[in-house]
């Protein structure tokens, strides 16, 4: 009986102590928001206090030397938007590009690691960021010596003989005018190909994240159920792999649209981005106003972007 | 409804083999149109190997694999009329349940999918969540689904990989039960691979019983059961009592024995083929314990006396643990038919009908199969 009392102790139902019933104060309830107020001080100090100056900042006339004023100027954004609407969009493009180059790249790449890498699975994944153990000019600058007229790839196809490949490979470039003339270096080309390779890794990290868990047994199911290799791909491999995408073609898209290194270094004056223009006006022009409303303008695309984007996705329904 | 496939499965000495060792060895099997077929044996026999080979999802090293008349050894798992129930189920989360179940009629471009998809939904009565996502289901609704998402194809054979291994005890044996009702309702052939004697037994028309690769023999449940071939077949599928046992004539169809000294017979006709050393097996429940005295039952029973060392009540019947004179302990399982219970450290007398027995070539390892039967 003794036994059975020790034993029965915990699950019998707790009688209520006097006082308990009104509202149970859990010791310690404050630690969580204490353990936040670190984080949140960080993101008020360089975050929301910068963000606020530079939407005052794009509200304000005057000039560096005479000192601004915030006389609520919306002809800002209009003259800016009327002015460099062409590297804006450029960005866009280009960056979409990229982003769409980087997931057929990363596609097979994450799905090869995931499920068919075995025990060199995670030195492949190191293989991954360690581009990233190297800055990210001299990454960005290693293509100039890839792409340069008598670089690396002109030189392989010359000793292998297969230059009639190259050329024709250029002059279908031409065809689509991602380059303008002979010359693969400083052209949309070589932005797109810096774009890609830099934020490949963005983009391959979370689709293998993803892809890793997706279970191999529903592609063999979809395969029982008279699914050809490519409809299981569309009808199951594809939606299921939905989350990865999306979180890796914003992790691409949305800092490849902002990005000016690319452009700068491989880039010409035809392949201007917006960044470049946002930096120029900066630092060099000095008209803070127009790089603060540009800036603005950016953010408020990217994020008009982002929003129907993952609505169209409908990530949510996909957990 | 029920004359839709094709004919009968055909195995032809299939084998698969991996760099290091041989999965499924030689196997030649023939699964007749229309019939509840288990392949039953322990975890690692071969038997998954050789349904993912049905299925297409493995390809045999030799072999061929067909159906009626038709070979499709070397077809893909899309292009046969095969569909199976997995283990895990393996339904898309990204689709409702409809969804999961028309997946193979919208792939095939059936134009009535919806109706029909509803309809096999009403074989497993789930119609009321067809619009719900297969998370939201309880395993045992799961499995239903699954089930309804292989039946609604209609296909030549179904397969079902331990399709029951997930649900507890009490579930398992309602769908036990509810898969043979679908199986005889729509009438197609199912061959079931399990490494549950119990769950065999209890739905399969025939079962296969396989080992290492090899198949160890095949036949309906009770000839596997009170005549099994080798004694890995006698203690896999049910408990077996083997006694070593030397064959010392035939007299008028009876074969006489001798058992550590003591008499038995057993009919001729039971002899594995030119043994003169043999097991003598005898099923725990076809023992009688008939009290302490020697002497008082009929000539014609098989008796041998010993002493209880375990007793266990099992409800419906008592299971007693006997040992002989040379030490071997027998099981003996007793009916609770309301007859006084035998106790504990008493002498008792064990009788059986030698029609009852089964004879087994003593070359074989008396423990084969024995342990691994239950919940592997």
């Amino acid at each position: 009986m003794a036994v059975n009392t020790l034993a029965g102790a915990p699950l019998a139902p707790q009688p209520a102590q006097p006082g308990e019933g009104k509202r149970p104060r859990r010791r310690g309830a404050y630690v969580p928001y204490l353990l936040l107020l670190p984080g949140m001080l960080w993101l008020v100090v360089f975050f929301l206090v910068p963000m606020l100056s530079l939407a005052s900042q794009s509200l304000q006339t005057g000039d560096v030397d005479n000192g601004y004023t915030l006389t609520f100027n919306f002809a800002t954004y209009s003259d800016a938007l009327g002015t460099y609407w062409p590297q804006l969009l450029r960005s866009l493009i280009y960056a979409g590009t990229a982003t769409v180059a980087t997931l057929a790249l990363g596609f097979p790449l994450a799905w090869f690691i995931a499920h068919r890498s075995g025990r060199y699975k995670n030195f492949l994944l190191v293989l991954v960021i360690a581009p990233f153990f190297t800055s990210f000019l001299i990454r960005t600058l290693a293509w100039q010596t890839i792409l340069g007229d008598s670089g690396l790839l002109a030189q392989f196809t010359a000793f292998t003989h297969t230059d009639f490949l190259l050329s024709g490979f250029k002059s279908v470039l031409h065809a689509v005018g991602l380059i303008s003339n002979d010359q693969l270096l400083f052209s949309p080309f070589a932005v797109i190909c810096g774009l890609t390779y830099n934020f490949l890794p963005f983009m391959v990290l979370p689709l293998y994240a993803n892809l890793e868990r997706l279970d191999q047994r529903l592609v063999e199911a979809a395969g029982d159920l008279y699914a050809s290799p490519v409809q299981a791909f569309r009808r199951v491999i594809w939606p299921l792999s939905l989350p990865g995408v999306v979180a890796g073609t914003l992790l691409t898209f949305i800092p490849a649209t902002g990005d000016y290194i690319n452009s700068v270094l491989l880039g010409s004056t035809q392949t201007t981005m917006i960044g470049q223009v946002i930096d120029a006006q900066f630092l060099r022009v000095l008209d803070y106003p127009t790089a603060a409303a540009l800036s603005f303008i950016l953010l408020l695309l990217i994020v008009a972007f982002v929003v129907t984007y993952v609505r169209r996705a409908g990530t949510e329904e996909l957990v | 409804m029920a004359d839709q496939s094709a004919g009968d499965l055909i195995l032809r000495q299939i084998t698969k083999s991996y760099e290091t060792f041989t999965a499924v060895d030689n196997i030649d099997l023939v699964i007749p149109r229309g019939s509840f077929f288990a392949l039953l044996g322990p975890s690692g026999c071969g038997k998954t190997t050789t349904l993912r080979m049905v299925a297409g999802l493995e390809q045999p090293t030799a072999g061929t694999i067909s159906i009626g008349e038709r070979d499709i050894t070397s077809t893909k798992a899309y292009q046969r009329n095969v569909n199976t129930v997995f283990q895990n189920y393996a339904l898309f989360p990204h689709l409702d349940i409809l969804d999961n179940v028309a997946f193979g009629l919208r792939q095939r471009k059936v134009k009535d999918w919806k109706a029909k998809a509803m309809e096999a939904l009403e074989l497993v009565e789930l119609t009321q969540v067809a619009r719900k996502k297969p998370t939201q289901l309880s395993g045992g609704m799961q499995q239903r689904v699954a089930l309804a998402r292989a039946v609604v194809n209609r296909p030549d054979v179904l397969l079902l990989d331990e399709p029951l291994g997930a649900l507890d005890l009490k579930l398992r044996r309602q769908m036990q039960i509810e898969l043979k009702r679908i199986q005889q309702e729509v009438g197609l052939t199912f061959v079931h691979v399990t490494h549950d004697q119990e769950e065999a037994m209890t739905m399969a028309d025939t079962i296969a019983v396989m080992n290492g690769g090899r198949l160890q023999q095949v036949g309906d449940p009770g000839t596997l059961y009170e005549k099994p071939e080798s004694t890995f077949a006698a203690n896999f599928l049910g408990q077996s009592n083997l006694l070593a046992a030397t064959v010392k004539g035939v007299v008028d169809d009876i074969a006489q024995l001798n058992v550590h000294g003591t008499e038995m017979t057993v009919p001729a006709d039971l002899l594995p083929e030119g043994a003169t050393e043999i097991w003598l097996g005898i099923r725990p429940e076809k023992v009688r314990i008939i009290g302490g005295v020697a002497g008082s039952e009929s000539e014609s029973l098989n008796t041998l006396s010993g002493k209880v060392t375990d007793v266990s009540f099992l409800g419906v019947a008592t299971q007693y643990l006997v040992a002989t004179s040379w030490g071997r302990e027998l099981t003996v399982v007793q009916q609770n038919d309301g007859a006084p219970r035998a106790v504990l450290g008493s002498n008792v007398r064990l009788a059986w009908l030698p029609a009852n027995c089964f004879a087994l070539d003593a070359s074989q390892d008396a423990d084969a199969g024995a342990d691994i039967g239950e919940d592997a």
